[in-house]
């Protein structure tokens, strides 16, 4: 056989040749000419006006023929409308003959002829074929109808053809199953309110069953269907993870992704005490690791989700550093994929043979990946403490190499390095001054102007350094200028005596010869505040810096849940959601984690921190957001700052007690910030607004799932003093509401009816959401528990004691008043803080506001009080450890809006397990009652 | 869902072009001829974004495939099809090449229009497509009705992959352990990791509708099956190996593995790999290479490298080649070895010592001097490691086939009916060390 002479016909006047042939009567020869139509076709020339010739010979038995002319039909249909009318009864009589295979050829065909009036009559054979007693036309049916929602949705709807698919969902063959399932799934994105796909447990009980049964590629379309379904409870999302797992030992990677995805979004139904959820997180990890050793290209996509894998659950892979290990021949797009995975797993346990490695890979010759194997070990400094030495060695030896990249690149992670550990590796400085003429990165340029600056004091030559920078200042590019200018400020406020005429240059440079507003306007800012008093600009220039984070690149959680939902499919190799890159309505609904519906009464253990968002790392995950602040506190370069998005909440939170103290202390402590504020709030538009608020989505989603603390239930109103109706009750706090758990019990010997609530106003401003409802009567001896949401926007006033809380409820006409003594929950999901606006707080409330408190018999580590605190929304700010002291900085907001600010000190080895704690508040009268809290909190 | 399917040559002509959704349009077939094949710098992802679009490409000697969408498709899927798609039309005409390709242009329209529809791929097994994918479309009138639907149940039905009334005189199956094993050693000879990813592949000329059931050796299966015999446990309990983790061919049930341990399967025609698996404890390293390299004064290195053989000595190992790198500034080597024969290849910056042949338990020697040139390059020489190429007879992971059953309850033919072979091969991965 040798087609392959049908693609190298070029002469002139061969349409009008193959209309002769394709006219002939000869049927091998009509054949070779729809060939050479079909081959012209595909090299992309123009045979469009062969369109009723070809059509001509759709008229055959010989199914070859045929199927080459459907080809050609697709293809041009839509350009000759009219004709295409033509070959209408083709398809009708196909679909109606004896042998399936044609009948689903005429009907797969028709759907792709995207002719308005084709469909018209489309849909009889349709409706027929999807009732076909042949199970191979009834799949190819199902998919028809996802082709014709394609161009007529309304047509679809009208013919019932979804009913009809929803039916084929328990059809008995697996394949039209799961092409029903694909295609109704892909209808139901494009009507994202409509319940097409009506999941409930019966129609998923079916989807499992033919999961077993179906091609590799069904099996992939029922399990990414099946991600989009939420279990009602952690029972039945555990019995679907049971029936899901064994496809983890598929030999097709994409069936173990998809199952991978179904796992990992059901997983956050299932009670971390659970065996099962130990279970599954051992039984994901070999596939994962499997996973790697299929073909490059699957390995890549593999790599990029476990990037988020990890993120999202670092204890699957934890002990699996070593299968990331750079081969000597991956393609380029796996190493660098795997150097991301090693630096997230890097922890004290592995980093020696990781420092090892990536010594190795800083040899290599991809100047990308050498780059990034740089960079990475300047990471592992960062993120593992004990480290650090060594990498700073390893970082100098590189730079002794003189390959230029990789000393630029070491230069920019050493500046991070320097910011993580002050005054720690100076005596480094030397060495990288020796290299300051072969940067040519802006980056470089700008960390090392940046390690002059900030060590100036240290450097002899420091100002001669800067100013062989100046000489080319305005070749340089924007970020090299900006940190030049700060530089050179820092260094004359070092050493004012011999630079004065430096810092006059830089300043008429930045300020006269630029066009560079912000280069301008920092310039005016300094000049304005050198000028004015140089003691605030001091503080100003060299204040004390932010820590930076010790992860990078991380995902921003929410989007990382989202991406989750997505595994294996594009949006988790882009590491973006669908939005981002897909047109139209089509598949941008925003998918969500479901949240945890089991019992949360245990507390956690300290080991499993709650899911997503520990404490202590969420505020590192901010974006780029606060860039604009850190700009003015010269932190432009470098890795995420944890602390800058302090002004930017001014746009959005509500919290305004806070920002009223947090703000102003700051306008007061550092003048040269109000004049800009003025500009900033325009710069700060919407989108960070929006991606704040995300973050706080997020609190108010996960910061709540874990088990808070809730007291026993107390009894409040005996059953003496109300008429033989005793009340007992407690406060509790769920997804971010609080409610009051009451239980009633009717001790008396007739039958109550008629039940009321009532609150007086209290200091927590604390109201019932909703009316009482306790639905039957209440016989004697009968015992009904009620939740009664409860909302805080009551009128707030203050109460003696503070806590005090009364409220009159009861039966008929006999409100009994009652002081429930159970403390009302106390932080609210707000109490988030971030670690610099905490200390300007601090600063800002008067010393005499303190009060000190000790807390005994409490033999908690701080990680353990912390996450118990967490869970009762105190939220741990920052962490310390100092002279053997674990110090917890913390915040909390109580329900009428007031901030409370508190130092936990706690002594590990302490054998009285004494617990110190100071609490600081504008409002004085709430700390003993803090206190108490904190007591109860930590005890229980 | 995938958009269209685009087969190229080298030089970015297109051979193929299969649009499937209307949002694809001619456009993108230059957009990435342009963007990936005629790109300025090599491309550096599989997986590439132009102007909203994204293509799936993976390359097959000078041929390329792309996959293009405009949605969310699932990734993994895509390039698993791609794989797939290279595999039936191996299967159908052999190599893929462009000259291949274009004799059968017709042939790969009719089977993209069989296996992805809308999108969504569908059946690709070449078992069941070959019934009725033939090239000779005439043959659809000869069918009776019967034969018809054999082929539609088929083709959807639970067992996609083998046809019915499959007949051969002699039932005979083939079964090949095939397994490479990986090292990464430290001069002191203390393994810094090592691993075997194994395959076992069956070649199966069975009659009818046969069902299978595969026993190896593997301490999970043999444990929870031999509660029953304890003796078998105590007898095969010593040999039985760690598995990692194993995939299996769609053909397994994989329920059944999940709940009861055993590997049981329905097999397609002729041969496919039924079993991938990866351990990482107790494997047999078939050979210990021990560097010895030593500087002598600025100008010359001394290499002596010995490599022992670690098996039973009955056992043959072949192909033994040992990769030892020399510094870039080489300028002479001198060598000697006991076995096989050692050149120095200028260009691969390397000594390669060949053996033919090396029984277990031995162990044989090399040493070699180089010459350097005297340079005033500062960067030291980074000492790649020396790796090593063998083919053994055994299984390094211990992995051991401990059965493998065929049922044909309507055929009458049985068990001891079917003559099987199998057969151990253990090949180095990448087997280095450092010195």
């Amino acid at each position: 056989m040798t087609d392959s002479k049908y693609f190298t016909t070029t002469k002139k006047g061969e349409i009008f040749e193959l209309k002769a042939e394709l006219n002939s009567d000869k049927k091998e020869k009509k054949k070779e000419a729809v060939k050479k139509v079909i081959a012209s076709m595909t090299v992309g020339k123009d045979v469009s006006a062969l369109f009723p010739d070809v059509v001509n010979c759709m008229q055959t038995d010989n199914l070859e023929l045929k199927k080459l002319v459907y080809l050609y039909l697709m293809n041009y249909a839509k350009s000759q409308p009219d004709m295409a009318i033509m070959a209408v009864n083709t398809f009708v009589k196909d679909c109606e003959d004896p042998n399936p295979l044609i009948r689903a050829l005429a009907v797969r065909t028709m759907g792709c002829i995207r002719v308005d009036k084709i469909t018209e009559y489309l849909c009889e054979p349709l409706r027929k074929c999807l009732k076909d007693e042949d199970p191979y036309v009834r799949k190819t049916a199902a998919v028809c109808v996802a082709k014709l929602h394609d161009i007529n949705a309304q047509l679809v709807e009208d013919q019932g053809f979804l009913d009809t698919l929803k039916d084929l969902i328990s059809d008995s063959n697996p394949m039209v199953v799961a092409n029903a399932v694909a295609a109704l799934s892909e209808i139901a994105e494009s009507h994202p309110s409509s319940n097409l796909l009506d999941l409930n447990p019966q129609s998923i009980n079916k989807l499992l069953t033919a999961l077993n049964e179906c091609t590799e590629w069904g099996q992939i379309f029922i399990l990414d269907c099946l991600a989009n379904y939420m279990p009602k409870d952690d029972r039945e999302a555990q019995s679907i993870c049971e029936r899901v797992t064994p496809r983890l030992s598929h030999a097709n990677s994409a069936v173990v992704l998809s199952a991978v995805k179904v796992l990992m979004k059901f997983m956050e139904m299932l009670s971390k005490d659970l065996d099962y959820y130990g279970t599954l997180l051992k039984k994901l990890a070999p596939p994962l690791v499997t996973l790697l050793s299929a073909e490059p290209e699957l390995q890549y996509v593999a790599l990029r989700n476990i990037n988020l894998i990890v993120q999202k659950r670092p204890e699957i892979l934890k002990h699996e550093m070593k299968v990331f290990f750079v081969k000597y021949n991956d393609p380029i797009y796996v190493k660098l994929e795997k150097l991301d995975i090693m630096i997230r797993l890097a922890s004290q346990a592995n980093i020696a043979q990781v420092l090892a490695e990536l010594k190795e890979y800083a040899t290599e010759v991809d100047v990308d990946f050498v780059r990034k194997a740089v960079r990475a070990i300047g990471r592992c400094a960062i993120k593992v403490e004990q480290s650090a030495e060594r990498c700073v060695s390893t970082l100098l030896d590189l730079i002794q190499t003189k390959v230029n990249y990789v000393v630029q690149e070491a230069i920019v992670v050493i500046k991070d390095i320097f910011r993580k550990y002050p005054n720690k590796y100076e005596s480094v400085i030397a060495t990288l001054c020796e290299n300051l003429d072969s940067l040519d990165e802006p980056e470089a340029r700008a960390a090392m102007i940046w390690i002059v600056g900030e060590y100036a004091e240290r450097i002899d030559n420091a100002d001669e350094l800067l100013e062989s920078f100046l000489e080319g200042f305005h070749d340089e590019s924007t970020q090299v200028q900006l940190q030049l200018l700060t530089a050179i400020v820092k260094l004359f406020l070092k050493k004012p005596t011999e630079t004065q005429e430096l810092v006059q240059q830089v300043l008429s440079l930045a300020t006269q010869d630029s066009d560079n507003p912000d280069l301008r306007d920092r310039g005016y800012i300094y000049w304005r505040l050198l000028s004015t008093d140089p003691v605030a600009a001091k503080e100003v220039v060299l204040a004390e810096k932010p820590l930076i984070s010790e992860e990078t690149d991380l995902i921003e959680p929410t989007l990382l849940d989202e991406l989750i939902c997505y595994i294996g499919t594009l949006a988790s190799v882009y590491h973006k959601p669908p939005s981002a890159f897909v047109e139209g309505g089509r598949g941008v609904v925003h998918k969500s984690l479901p949240p945890r519906t089991a019992s949360s009464e245990s507390a956690e253990s300290p080991e499993t921190a709650p899911t997503g968002a520990p404490p202590g790392e969420q505020p590192d995950v901010i974006p780029a957001q606060g860039d604009l602040l850190g700009d003015l506190l010269n932190l432009d370069l470098g890795p995420p700052v944890s602390g800058p998005p302090l002004a930017t909440s001014s746009v959005q939170m509500g919290a305004v007690d806070l920002l009223g103290g947090g703000l102003d202390s700051l306008i007061g402590g550092t003048n040269f910030v109000a004049p800009p504020t003025a500009a900033v709030p325009a710069n700060l538009g919407a989108p960070i607004g929006s991606g704040l608020s995300d973050l706080f989505d997020l609190t108010s989603g996960v910061g709540t799932l874990s088990g808070s603390y809730v007291a026993p239930k107390a009894v409040w109103l005996p059953a003496m003093k109300a008429k033989g109706l005793e009340i007992s009750g407690t406060f509790t706090r769920q997804v971010g509401s609080i409610s009051m758990d009451l239980q009633l019990t009717n001790k008396a010997l007739q039958v109550m009816t008629d039940f009321a609530i009532q609150f007086n106003r209290n200091s927590f401003g604390l109201a019932p959401a909703a009316p009482l409802q306790v639905h039957a009567p209440l016989s004697p001896n009968q015992t009904v528990e009620i939740s009664l949401p409860l909302s805080t926007v009551g009128s707030v006033m203050k109460m003696e004691p503070l806590n005090n809380l009364q409220v009159g409820s009861g039966q008929g006409r006999h409100p009994s008043p009652y002081s429930p003594t159970s403390r009302a929950p106390l932080g609210s999901v707000e109490g988030r803080v971030y670690r610099q606006m905490f200390l300007a707080t601090w600063k800002d409330i008067p010393n005499e506001n303190e009060a000190q408190f000790q807390i005994r018999d409490c033999p908690l580590n701080a990680e353990a009080a912390s996450s118990k605190l967490q869970s009762s929304n105190i939220f741990t700010v920052a962490k310390r450890n100092v002279e053997g002291q674990d110090m917890l900085y913390q915040s909390l907001k109580l329900t009428n809006g007031i901030w409370v600010l508190a130092e936990l000190r706690i002594q590990p080895g302490n054998p009285s397990c004494t617990v110190r704690l100071s609490l600081k508040c504008r409002a004085p009268e709430v700390s003993q009652h803090v206190y108490q809290a904190y007591e109860t909190i930590l005890k229980n | 869902m995938i958009g269209g399917l685009f087969i190229y040559n080298h030089k970015g002509e297109v051979l193929i072009s299969r649009v499937y959704r209307d949002d694809i349009g001619r456009n993108a077939v230059d957009a990435f001829r342009v963007n990936v094949i005629h790109a300025r710098q090599q491309v550096r992802s599989p997986v590439t974004n132009i102007a909203r679009t994204s293509f799936f490409h993976v390359k097959r000697s000078n041929i390329w495939l792309a996959a293009v969408t405009k949605q969310n498709v699932n990734a993994a899927m895509v390039f698993e099809f791609l794989y797939k798609m290279c595999d039936v039309m191996a299967a159908y005409f052999g190599k893929i090449s462009e000259e291949n390709i274009k004799n059968n242009f017709v042939l790969i329209y009719e089977l993209l229009d069989e296996i992805l529809d809308f999108g969504y791929p569908q059946n690709s097994e070449t078992g069941a497509l070959k019934t009725f994918i033939t090239q000779q479309g005439i043959k659809s009138q000869h069918q009776t009705k019967e034969e018809q639907s054999q082929i539609t149940s088929q083709v959807t039905g639970q067992i996609g992959w083998r046809r019915e009334g499959i007949k051969y005189r002699r039932n005979e199956l083939f079964l090949d352990v095939l397994e490479s094993v990986n090292l990464l050693m430290s001069p002191q000879g203390q393994v810094l990791s090592a691993h075997v990813s194994g395959r076992v592949v069956m070649k199966s000329y069975l009659s009818g509708m046969p069902e299978c059931k595969f026993g190896m050796n593997d301490k999970i299966v043999i444990e929870k099956q031999g509660k029953g015999t304890a003796d078998e446990t105590s007898k095969s309990g010593k040999q039985s190996i760690a598995i990692d983790d194993c995939t299996f061919h769609q053909c397994v049930r994989l329920s059944k593995f999940d709940s009861e341990c055993s590997i049981s399967f329905i097999p397609p025609d002729g041969e496919f790999e039924l079993m991938r698996y990866r351990t990482t404890k107790d494997i047999i390293l078939p050979f210990r290479v021990i560097p010895l390299v030593r500087e002598v004064g600025r100008t010359k290195l001394e290499v002596k490298v010995v490599i022992k053989s670690n098996f039973k000595p009955s056992l043959l190992a072949q192909k033994i080649e040992v990769r030892i790198p020399t510094p870039l500034n080489t300028s002479g080597v001198q060598v000697i070895c006991m076995k096989g024969k050692a050149k120095y290849k200028a260009s691969e910056n390397a000594i390669v010592w060949k053996i033919k042949r090396m029984a277990g338990m031995k162990e044989s020697q090399i040493s070699a001097e180089i010459e350097l040139l005297p340079t005033n390059d500062k960067k030291k020489w980074a000492r790649p490691p020396i790796s090593m190429n063998f083919e053994v007879p055994f299984a390094p992971s211990g992995l051991k086939v401990r059965y493998l059953k065929v049922f044909e309850p309507k055929l009458n033919y049985s068990d001891h009916d079917v003559i099987k072979w199998v057969r151990y091969i253990g090949r180095s991965g990448i087997y280095e060390t450092r010195c």
